[in-house]
């Protein structure tokens, strides 16, 4: 049971957060408006969630420009993927 | 132990995966609809261009300037009826989603319907410019089969069930050549009609 817990992960038990990385593991990157189209939410609450996971090395940003407008996409980390795995596979458990 | 969140957690996961590389508002009405109105064109185009047998298990057509105008006619009505009432039922099904008509989603999906359905397109159009005319019908249905294979990756998986029963249609429908409409009407009207029933019990109008 120690171990289950271990895994669970803090940083994604928000729901916005959790929708995030779900979004992430199944989309090679997704953009700040297309994020935020998906979870319905502020842009000043996405934008907090966000900082937070890539503070947790879980995700990654990279800043470009298209037709002159920033365009921020967003990235799943190898840690965060995996790390991400491993909190369902917890919460999987749990529920059993 | 709050066993409901963490199952509310899991709910949650997997519908945000599924939402966010998926379209999944197919509507079945639509399916339903471009099958009743692909039978009806392959009718008139039955009556149009095929005349009486003569010999058994080949018909004749007769493409005068005439019928020509009348086919690429049933065609071109039968094409904008079908994706008329296609964006019609979708963008309903949509809406009662909760899903955009126009995202990112749907724009992929279109994508890749697209790239082998041009293609096809542009082939059959050489086809007849050629005289290759036993061969469009089989050509259409397999293309068509290959774009929904294509497509099937990003919405519902039964697409891709479809897509793989179209392709065999469509190769059965190349070596019977000479009864093209036969397979057209089966592949575009009798598949669309009981594909658009399935989903419709399954998923919802």
């Amino acid at each position: 049971m120690k171990d289950l817990l271990k895994d669970l992960v803090k940083a994604f038990e928000n729901k916005t957060r959790l929708g995030i990385m779900s979004a992430l593991m199944v989309n090679d990157y997704l953009d700040f408006s297309s994020l935020k189209e998906l979870l319905d939410v502020t842009d000043g609450n996405l934008a907090s969630h966000l900082k937070l996971l890539e503070k947790g090395g879980f995700v990654t940003v990279r800043k470009e420009f298209l037709d002159r407008k920033p365009n921020t996409k967003y990235f799943a980390t190898e840690i965060g993927k995996e790390t991400f795995i491993r909190h369902i596979r917890a919460i999987e458990k749990l529920i059993q | 132990m709050d066993k409901k969140k963490y199952l509310d957690d899991l709910h949650a996961i997997k519908y945000m995966m599924e939402r966010s590389s998926r379209f999944i508002s197919l509507s079945g009405t639509s399916g339903i609809l471009a099958g009743i109105f692909a039978l009806i064109a392959s009718f008139i185009a039955y009556i149009t261009v095929y005349i009486k047998p003569e010999n058994m298990g080949y018909l004749n057509t007769d493409l005068s300037q005439e019928s020509k105008f009348i086919i690429m006619t049933i065609a071109a009505a039968t094409l904008l009826l079908t994706l008329g009432a296609g964006i019609i039922f979708t963008s309903k099904k949509a809406r009662k989603d909760n899903q955009k008509l126009w995202d990112r989603q749907s724009r992929r999906l279109l994508i890749n319907l697209l790239i082998p359905l041009v293609t096809g397109g542009i082939f059959c159009m050489i086809l007849l410019l050629k005289g290759f005319i036993g061969l469009i019908a089989p050509a259409t249905l397999i293309f068509y089969g290959l774009a929904l294979v294509n497509a099937s990756k990003y919405t519902l998986s039964e697409i891709r069930s479809l897509g793989m029963i179209e392709i065999m249609t469509g190769l059965f429908a190349s070596y019977f050549v000479g009864f093209g409409i036969f397979f057209w009407s089966i592949g575009f009207g009798i598949l669309h009609i009981i594909y658009g029933i399935y989903m419709q019990r399954k998923y919802g109008s």
